[in-house]
């Protein structure tokens, strides 16, 4: 493709070639002198704590961003990427950690939009139909062209974006955090299609935070730390225990050290709970369960088996039936006095499962999230008025306790990284002192050094006597921090184990909805 | 999208929409064989030149303040208020029925009282869309332009059948007792021993409208409630996780809406008619949206904009009365006003954008060329 350019030697030209990518926001420099080299039908990892760069460096190859200095070479050639339009001319995809689907569209006219060939749509869906089923066949990306995207799965949500890139004759194809929405069964389908993909030629860069998936599936690795690129190895000649190290500056304990729980008495207690949702299906169907003082309870389970409405039932803002008690009173599950702010009132505090559009309000800075489900508070309260110095200061001191990056108050809550934005939460929800605390995929796109923090957090939150619920649809998660583990299946418990007697197996079973003693 | 400097979002952008609005509408004056540097002249010194010119300015300003207050507040909780007209005359009706039936023997006494009932009655005229969008989801724009019809059609059914005294031929209520009579700017200004334009409409409400417009700035970024409504407007969904009930905040967001506009009752029926008439708002309640637009939905913005509309209404008046350009025409360069500052506004904005971009290239160009 294309005149060769001074890069080829001989050998054929990388697929991609950064040379000396710099790019800083004001006083943030998020990329200093970044140089990759990734060679055709290869699968390269990009891995990195959360700001450390990953995404900005993709938004550039993407043409998102403009570089401050530095070149773009596409097999060999130097090439501009002022846009996204030019990106896919050069045969960049790019697949995005939030899907960019149009949901009442099918499949077809998802893959068709923006690259409709004349004003009639009949011949370009006829002519897309065929050329989506042979991409289909080709790479074994089996979706029905007919169905209505907001029906499908994620994974298959996401097969859609990657046919999306393919129909428009992708041949780079950047992944970007593409497992944090996938169950651990789609994770291994769409590695599945990512070696597909590389047989078929087609060079692949993911970006994950996740070592395990690096070490799984690439054939090279970029490790980024604070902007700049301080590894790049052959995966096969690394392991994860020197990964984490380049990521995090320093070593890193891969298994998390905690005492044994000494539980106490019920701090919640829930019986016989439903939840039913806007659309008038029943998510929760019954569940019972308590949580003692003292200890983690981990609620494992595929994404979408009621887990959520679960959490927002508890946490107040979705009516439910049933009894929740907490610290042995009653509280009221519909009606006035079920409510986010009665809850936290009566002791919960509750770090949701989606941070974008509950935990946080992007445009607000990051003090005044701070008073988010806290802002009638006695220490934020002056009459009518709300106390925004003291909101600062809280803000300034937990941004030190937190590690949170870069350390500015100010700062809108969207202009932090994912790890830094949930350290916000984690703080806020940690530190409002309660006695019971709900966790709902802490560390959802959060990265490793991140992830240590966050666990470390919660146990010592534990060891101070207060219950926590977590639910988590990282098996490896909910295992390692729960005391004990409850798996949830279709809105209702399919069994319960304590954390140190089972095993991923076993819980992977009870996930599919397999019970107990059935063949399996 | 990139994001551009806060500097140039809050000056350039307005500054460049308003030139080109200026630029086109000189174009339309060529157009139609008139001297657009004349219609400046005439404008400015019609608006500007004189305390009379000032003083129509200002007393346009102070409506506008009023209901462009109203529509940011509305904003703020994302909900679109297009019934500040409707809730500008209903206010008006209570404003005049507390001046003609409360005995109110001095306009310090009076100017709150009426002002309460003006807020109580443009409240309640924004009452029943938000509940109806609270509780049943029937969506605001479409209820508060409905309630813009209701409301001219009542009160053309009271003026002409209730309010109109037997012997009066005129659709207006009867004069407001003298105890009413708020002082103008040129009564507070002779306090001071300074001269202003006697004849001239702008009144004490002025001041009212600054000291509403640090209230609500107050409001929004001060208190519980303000933190409150804001939340709601910038996530639904984290709002209801935080415990705020979205049922309260539109409620209180469109009453305070409401009461705002009706509050410019106190400028246009109280300070200048001193009676209420039919159409006293002038489409001051249309305005004030663009004027929120423009202001950025912040009170400093507001009283920007408001004063900028304030002068093309006055500017638009002396033209007429002094050129032969056609009344009309001046609703065309109010309209190009409005469509470039409110409708347009992210057209400049990428145009901005994009000759930054530009500019950023053509610098980068020559270092390239080093390298290479």
């Amino acid at each position: 493709m294309g005149a060769p350019g001074a890069a080829t030697r001989g050998q054929t030209a990388p697929a991609i070639e950064l040379r000396g990518i710099s790019k800083s926001f004001g006083p943030v420099q998020a990329n200093r002198d970044i140089s990759i080299s990734v060679r055709p039908g290869t699968i390269h990892g990009i891995i990195g704590e959360n700001g450390a760069g990953k995404s900005t460096l993709m938004s550039i190859l993407f043409g998102f961003y403009r570089a401050d200095a530095g070149e773009i070479l596409i097999h060999g050639r130097r090439t501009a990427i002022p846009d996204s339009q030019a990106a896919i001319t050069a045969g960049i995809g790019m697949v995005f950690q939030h899907f960019k689907l149009v949901e009442p569209f099918t499949v077809l006219e998802n893959v068709i939009l923006g690259a409709e060939e004349g004003a009639l749509l009949r011949p370009s869906l006829r002519r897309a139909r065929r050329e989506l089923l042979r991409l289909e066949e080709e790479y074994e990306l089996q979706v029905d062209p007919d169905a209505v995207v907001g029906d499908l799965s994620v994974g298959h949500q996401q097969r859609v974006e990657i046919l999306k890139a393919l129909y428009r004759n992708a041949d780079i194809l950047i992944l970007d955090e593409p497992t944090g929405v996938l169950t651990p069964g789609e994770a291994d389908q769409l590695f599945r299609i990512l070696a597909r993909l590389r047989e078929e030629g087609k060079t692949v860069i993911l970006i994950t935070h996740k070592l395990r998936e690096i070490m799984d599936i690439t054939d090279t690795v970029s490790v980024m730390r604070r902007g700049e690129m301080t590894a790049t190895l052959k995966t096969a000649e690394t392991g994860p225990e020197e990964l984490a190290e380049y990521m995090v500056g320093r070593k890193v304990l891969m298994r998390l050290e905690k005492n044994p729980a000494r539980p106490g008495k019920p701090l919640l207690e829930i019986e016989n709970l439903r939840v039913t949702d806007d659309s008038g299906v029943e998510r929760v169907k019954g569940i019972s369960l308590n949580v003692r003082a003292g200890e983690i309870v981990g609620i494992a389970g595929v994404a979408g088996n009621g887990q959520t409405e679960l959490l927002r039932a508890l946490g107040g803002y979705a009516e439910a039936t049933g009894t929740i008690c907490i610290g042995g009173k009653r509280v009221p599950l519909s009606g006035p006095g079920a409510d986010g702010g009665a809850r936290r009132r009566a002791g919960i505090a509750h770090v949701p499962e989606d941070r974008h559009r509950e935990g946080l309000i992007m445009a607000f800075h990051a003090w005044e999230n701070m008073g988010l489900g806290y802002h009638d508070r006695p220490e934020y309260r002056r009459g009518i008025f709300i106390d925004n110095a003291a909101l600062r200061q809280k803000t300034e001191g937990r941004i030190r306790r937190f590690d949170v990056r870069p350390a500015d108050p100010w700062l809108p809550a969207g202009s932090f990284s994912g790890g830094n934005q949930q350290k916000l939460v984690i703080a806020r929800e940690i530190e409002s002192d309660p006695d019971i605390l709900l966790v709902g995929q802490p560390t959802r796109g959060v990265d490793i050094g991140a992830i240590e923090f966050i666990h470390r957090r919660i146990i010592a939150l534990r060891d101070a006597g207060k219950a926590i619920l977590l639910v988590s649809v990282e098996l490896e998660e909910v295992l390692s921090l729960s005391d004990r583990v409850v798996v949830m299946f279709d809105g209702r418990i399919m069994g319960e184990r304590q954390a140190a007697a089972t095993d991923e197996k076993e819980l992977g079973l009870l996930m599919a909805g397999v019970a107990q003693g059935d063949p399996a | 999208m990139r994001e551009l400097p806060q500097w140039v979002d809050v000056i350039v952008v307005p500054v460049v929409s308003l030139l080109l609005a200026a630029v086109i509408s000189a174009l339309v004056i060529l157009a139609i064989g008139e001297d657009p540097v004349l219609a400046l002249q005439t404008m400015v010194s019609g608006a500007l030149g004189s305390s009379y010119g000032w003083g129509y300015t200002l007393y346009y300003t102070t409506n506008f303040i009023f209901t462009g207050l109203a529509v940011s507040v509305a904003f703020q909780a994302r909900l679109f208020n297009i019934g500040g007209e409707g809730q500008a005359m209903v206010g008006g009706l209570g404003l005049a029925l507390a001046c003609l039936y409360l005995p109110l023997p001095h306009w310090i006494l009076a100017l709150p009282v009426a002002m309460l009932a003006a807020f109580i009655f443009g409240a309640a005229w924004a009452a029943l869309p938000a509940w109806l969008q609270a509780r049943r989801g029937s969506h605001v724009v479409i209820t508060t332009i409905m309630f813009n019809f209701i409301a001219a059609a009542l009160l053309n059914y009271l003026l002409v059948n209730a309010l109109r005294p037997p012997d009066s031929m005129d659709p207006a209520t009867a004069q407001f007792p003298g105890g009413t009579h708020l002082p103008t700017l040129a009564d507070l200004f002779a306090v001071f021993g300074i001269g202003f334009a006697k004849s001239a409409p702008v009144n004490v409400s002025l001041i009212v409208a600054l000291a509403a417009c640090f209230g609500v700035w107050l409001l929004m970024w001060r208190t519980r409630l303000g933190f409150a409504l804001r939340a709601y407007g910038n996530s639904e969904t984290a709002a209801s996780y935080a415990g705020i009930s979205p049922y309260r905040m539109i409620m209180v967001a469109m009453l305070i809406s409401g009461g705002l506009s009706g509050c410019m009752a106190i400028n246009n029926v109280m300070g200048e008619a001193e009676r209420l008439v039919l159409n006293a708002t002038e489409g001051a309640g249309f305005i004030g949206i663009a004027v929120a637009l423009m202001g950025r939905s912040h009170p400093v913005g507001v009283i920007l904009a408001a004063l900028l509309f304030g002068f093309l209404f006055q500017g638009g008046a002396e033209l007429a009365l002094w050129t032969s350009i056609p009344r009309e025409l001046i609703v065309v360069i109010q309209a190009l006003v409005i469509l470039f500052t409110g409708a347009l506004d992210n057209m400049v904005r990428g145009g901005i954008g994009f000759v930054r971009d530009v500019a950023h290239t053509l610098r980068e160009a020559p270092e390239r060329q080093g390298k290479g």
